[in-house]
Formats: C-alpha cells, structure tokens, sequence
C-alpha cells in the first residue's frame, strides 16, 4: 500500500502507459511547460520530451481532431481538454468524427484516442469552469464516457481506455485531485465497464458517480446513524450504463435516489431513473427520486455555489421523503 | 511561387491519363444524375463536375503510402485515387458492397486500404484530421504526405484557422488543397471574406502557398508533384490554391439562383477536359477514334458499377447497429 493523491494516480497512470508504449503520446493546453493546469502532467516534459508531452495552442477543435487523427494514424493519443466548458469548442470533432468514423466507414476505421478533461464545480470558478456535462457526451453512441470517483479508478482506468480501440473519454471531478488514499501495491488496470457497489445496505440505493460519489458516501454516513442502511453504488462508466447494478441494487433495497453533478432536466440522472422504471417497475416501493444540481448557470459566491451543488442534507433529506 | 516547369513538359501518355481520369469523373456523375432522377440515389448529391482537374492533378502527387482526407464532394477524389467505380456506385445506391457499407452515402466514402479518410460533411472538418494523420507520421519517422482537400468556404471556419496553424507551428506534412470555385454553397466569396486571396492567409502561417489554374490539370499536377515532393523533404507543410468552377449546382437540391449565366458560361469555356483534349488534339497526340475508344471503356466501366450496384444486396436491417463500436462490430 502506498499513499498518493487522485491527481498523482493519474499522473502514474499516463506515466506508465508512456513507458510501456511508444505510440503513447499527450497533447492539450500547458500540458507541458506549465506542468497542467491541474500538475496532472507536472514533470512528464522533463522525463518524455517535447515531442511526447505536447503543449498545445489554444485551438480545443484542431488538437482533439488531430488526435483523432494520430490515432487513425497509428498512435495513441492521449489529449487533455483543460474542462468540460471549453470541449464544447471540440464538440465538433468528438462528435461528427471520433464518434461516427468507425460507424460511418462501414467498420474500416478505428479512433482508439483518449480523451482526458476536468469536470465539476465547488471551486468557485463560476459558470464557464464547472459545469457537469458528462451527461451529453454518455448520449453519444460510438463513445465510450467513464468518471473514476476513487484513486484506485483514476489510476487504473486509462490503460484499458488506451487499449480500446474506440473514443474514451475520461472525466476528472477537479474537485478530486487533491484527494489522497491508499493505492495497494502494484496496483494497474481496472475494469471499464460496470457499476460497483461501493457500500452495503438494505434499505435505499444511492446511485453516484465522479463528484457525487462522496456525497452519497457522507449520505449514507449520516443516515446509518439514523437507523437507515443506504447502499451506494458508482456508475464508474456512463457510457455503457451497467443498468443491471442498479436493478440489483434496487431489488434488494426497494428504495432508490439518483444524484447528479448536471442538470436535472435531461441528466444522466433521468436515463437512470428512467432505466430504474423500466427494469424495477415492481421492486419498488417508492417513486424514484432525483437530487441534481439546481437549473442555473454554476454562480461565483459560495453560499450560492453550495445552494446549487448537490448536498449531503439535500440526499438524507430525499430519503427520508421516500419514508418506509 | 511560380511554376519552374512549362506545361508541356509532361510526357503524353501521362496526359492521356489525365484526360480518362477526368472522363471518368465526369461521366461517372452525369451518370449518377440519372439515377438520381429515377431515384436510385437519394440524400444529398454533390457534384464536381468542372472541377476534375484539381481531384486528378493532385492524385499525380500522391503515392500509395500518403493519406488523403476529403469533403463531401469527393466522387472525382476517390475516383482518382482508385478506389473502384463499383465500390461507391454501390454506397450512392446504399448497399452492403458500397465502400462504407451503406452507412456513408456520397458525402462519406471511405477506403482505408488507399488510405481515403472520407469525405467530411463538416466544413474544416476534415482539416484537424489531416493535421494528425500527419502527426502521427511525424512521430514514427514516415516520409508520408496528408493531402488535404476542402473548399473555399472553410475558410471561415475556425477549424481551418486552427488547422493551418499547428501544421505550421509543428511542421507537418500537409498538403493542404484548396478547392477555390467562389462559393460557399451560395454566396460568393466576396461576400463572406474579408481577405479574398487565399494565399495571403497561408501566408500569415508562414505557409509556402502556390496559386494554381485548376481548370489545367497539368498545371495542377506540376503544381502538386512540387508541392508534395517539397513536404515529403521535410518543408513542412504547403498550400495550394486551385481556382476552379462547378459548373452544376451545389447539389440536386440547389435552384443555382446566385449565380450569373454569363459567368457560368465563361467558365464553361475553361472546361478542364475541353481544354485538355484540344491541346492533345492539335499536338496530333489524340484523334477522334482515341477518344471514341476512350468514351467507350469508360461507359462500359460505368455500366458495370451500376449493373453490379444494382446486384447488390442491402445489409440486413438487423445489423443497423453493427460497427457503432467495436464491441458492436464483432457481435
């Protein structure tokens, strides 16, 4: 067992995948020279070199397309986008090539390319750095969309996304990076498909994923004290959703609340619930709940901020309106 | 930059080739009109009919190893690249022999074995591509060229912008080709851009940039072949300006009311394929019976993609989601 932070397990990971493979190469905005604007990459210029550890200009578009194209050309690239606001600048090429050209030529084609950016918000860095748009890019077919919420996930899920040889892009909660765990030893790949449970209970299931995956941790903390046994499960990977952890989950505990960093209207949150529908019909004993963020643009101001974000009182409290 | 070379410098059996592979073209898409109106092919349907010669002189260019990404109007680009007539006679007609297996339709052919990337609906969305197909020789050493084909309108772009840049920035080998016919759709060129000549753009990325007649399809494979042979050295990356003209409509859809029929009329007195088959004609290198030969071998190619398209069977409905992933792809 050793100790390390979320950002450091992602750093090894790029490291080692670096080491075991020569077609492994980074690129994204001060990646390099500024050492990330999260240290992600921080000393990897100084071990890898220029041409390996790619700064980039600030052209989101030209750089994700060019990493989709490296990766038709043979390489595998991995391309940090700083956040999920500024992907939208990219949207056209995640979407119109990464996602389509496999499909589109008829399976001749192959984008094995990751993609890496920030998501969440909590820092007070307002609305243009921290919004949670995993949702629209799990919409896409042809992409593959994981949230490593534990440093064990952030440090074993990108090797396996390098070797797919399809899109993955991979979500960092930058609320996450300062995190610090214990990493067992020799610890590598994990698998990138699949919900887990990441707590035992009978009475409610809590379903998470990235940020929100300690919120419904604090939750079922809280209401354990209460007398109420919540299980949490972490989606892990938006894209394939593993409905059938969830459908698991919520045959065993009748009882189930979906939290999500987006928007309520249209959210991950909705597809899950709505799956939940679908698939639990008759396990449950309760209507399905939502705690997502409030419909507004992320605000500065920290009490606003915490009013926005999904709470840990907000979670206890929707359980104890499922009553039973 | 100019031409070192004059046009009549290249040997006449390589003109004769470029003649058929205009005819090709040409009548290839004067056939897909047909079927276009019997509703053989349907969705959209870009023609390039006046501009073979930009699609046929780069082609010289490029050798089996270089990468080619191209627009949504590529028939004459994969026609000139090889890729077989039957092949995406059966992608317009949407069926399972169709080079994208029916999922493409004329706007995205693809070819990986010739390295065709496709034609990209996207306007500039096909130049970040090239930039890292180029990338991705740079880095494992390959002397290749990523030939690059796009319109005027994706000038405007900010993908293009973008795309010029890096490639300067990192020196890659792109050949970037412009396809100049003046309009974006339907608006001229002077009504979008405030900077209408196209190699001062290449030139604030410190591009070498070569304006080129794409209505001489020698001019434009003389041009290319240098262009090229300057990216493969290692000149990082080039830019050509091909001034072409459609001489139909955008697409099947497109009433062509912006255009003037005088101006139309003049360009047609540039025709690339008249103006080649003239020149061969009065160098005594071609007579009426070679080019009856010609037409004939070609109608009897076309005849064949279209007797083998209409043979061919559509993929099951069942397999709509082949190929979505791989995982998908090998259900």
């Amino acid at each position: 067992m050793s100790s390390c932070t979320y950002r450091e397990a992602v750093r090894e990971a790029i490291r080692q995948a670096m080491l075991a493979d020569e077609r492994v190469f980074c690129m994204g905005e001060d990646i390099g020279h500024y050492g990330g604007c999260y240290a992600v990459t921080l000393g990897l210029l100084e071990e890898f070199g220029p041409e390996r550890i790619r700064d980039t200009p600030l052209s989101e578009s030209a750089f994700v397309g060019a990493g989709i194209g490296a990766a038709l050309g043979g390489l595998r690239p991995i391309v940090e986008v700083m956040t999920v606001n500024f992907s939208l600048l990219a949207l056209d090429q995640i979407l119109n090539n990464a996602a389509t050209l496999r499909y589109m030529s008829g399976g001749q084609l192959s984008v094995p390319l990751v993609i890496r950016m920030a998501t969440g918000a909590g820092r007070q860095v307002a609305a243009q750095h921290s919004h949670s748009l995993e949702g629209w890019y799990a919409h896409i077919p042809g992409l593959r969309v994981l949230a490593p919420a534990t440093i064990e996930d952030a440090r074993g899920m990108l090797q396996p996304a390098l070797d797919d040889p399809d899109p993955v892009i991979i979500f960092e909660h930058a609320g996450l990076y300062n995190d610090k765990g214990d990493l067992p030893g020799g610890a590598g790949p994990v698998a990138i498909e699949g919900a887990v449970a990441r707590r035992e209970g009978q009475d409610v299931t809590l379903v998470a994923y990235g940020g929100t995956l300690r919120v419904a941790l604090g939750a079922a903390e809280e209401l354990a004290a209460a007398g109420v046994s919540a299980e949490v499960v972490d989606l892990r990977c938006l894209r394939p959703l593993d409905s059938a952890t969830v459908a698991a989950s919520v045959a065993k505990t009748h009882r189930v609340v979906v939290l999500d960093e987006g928007w309520r209207t249209g959210s991950l949150a909705a597809e899950v619930a709505s799956r939940v529908g679908e698939d639990c019909f008759y396990d449950l004993d309760a209507p399905v709940a939502r705690v997502c963020t409030a419909e507004v643009p992320i605000p500065y101001a920290k009490h606003l901020e915490d009013a926005a974000l999904p709470q840990v009182s907000d979670v206890v409290a929707a359980v104890h309106r499922l009553g039973g | 930059m100019t031409l070192s070379r004059p046009p009549g410098d290249v040997e006449v059996d390589a003109r004769r080739h470029l003649l058929t592979e205009m005819l090709r073209i040409r009548r290839f898409e004067e056939r897909c009109v047909e079927l276009y109106s019997a509703t053989e092919i349907r969705g959209f349907l870009h023609l390039s009919i006046g501009e073979e010669a930009c699609a046929v002189g780069v082609m010289q260019a490029l050798g089996a190893e270089d990468a080619i990404v191209s627009t949504y109007r590529e028939h004459g680009h994969a026609l000139a690249r090889g890729l077989s007539m039957r092949s995406i006679m059966a992608e317009l007609e949407g069926k399972v022999d169709g080079c994208s297996r029916g999922r493409g339709g004329s706007m995205h052919l693809f070819d990986v074995d010739a390295r065709f990337y496709g034609g990209n609906a996207i306007v500039a969305g096909g130049l970040p591509l090239a930039v890292g197909l180029a990338l991705a020789d740079h880095l494992t050493g390959r002397q290749r060229v990523t030939a690059c084909f796009f319109g005027d309108g994706a000038v405007a772009e900010g993908e293009f912008h973008e795309s010029m840049n890096l490639a300067a920035l990192w020196h890659l080998p792109v050949l970037f080709c412009c396809e100049n016919n003046l309009y974006a759709m339907g608006t001229s060129l002077s009504l979008t851009e405030s900077e209408t000549d196209l190699s001062l753009k290449a030139a604030a990325y410190r591009m070498p940039s070569w304006e080129v007649d794409g209505m001489d399809v020698v001019a434009v494979a003389q041009a290319a072949e240098e262009a090229a042979a300057a990216v493969r050295a290692g000149g990082g990356p080039h830019f050509l300006e091909l001034r072409t003209y459609r001489f139909r409509a955008h697409s099947m859809y497109d009433p062509d009311r912006y255009r003037d029929k005088t101006e139309i009329e003049a360009w047609r007195h540039r025709d690339p394929i008249t103006l080649l088959g003239d020149q061969l004609r009065a160098s005594g290198d071609l007579d009426d019976i070679a080019l009856e030969t010609m037409e004939g071998d070609i109608v009897g190619e076309i005849d064949d993609a279209v007797e083998f398209a209409a043979a061919s069977a559509l993929e099951p409905a069942e397999d709509l989601e082949r190929f979505v992933t791989t995982m998908e792809t090998e259900r």
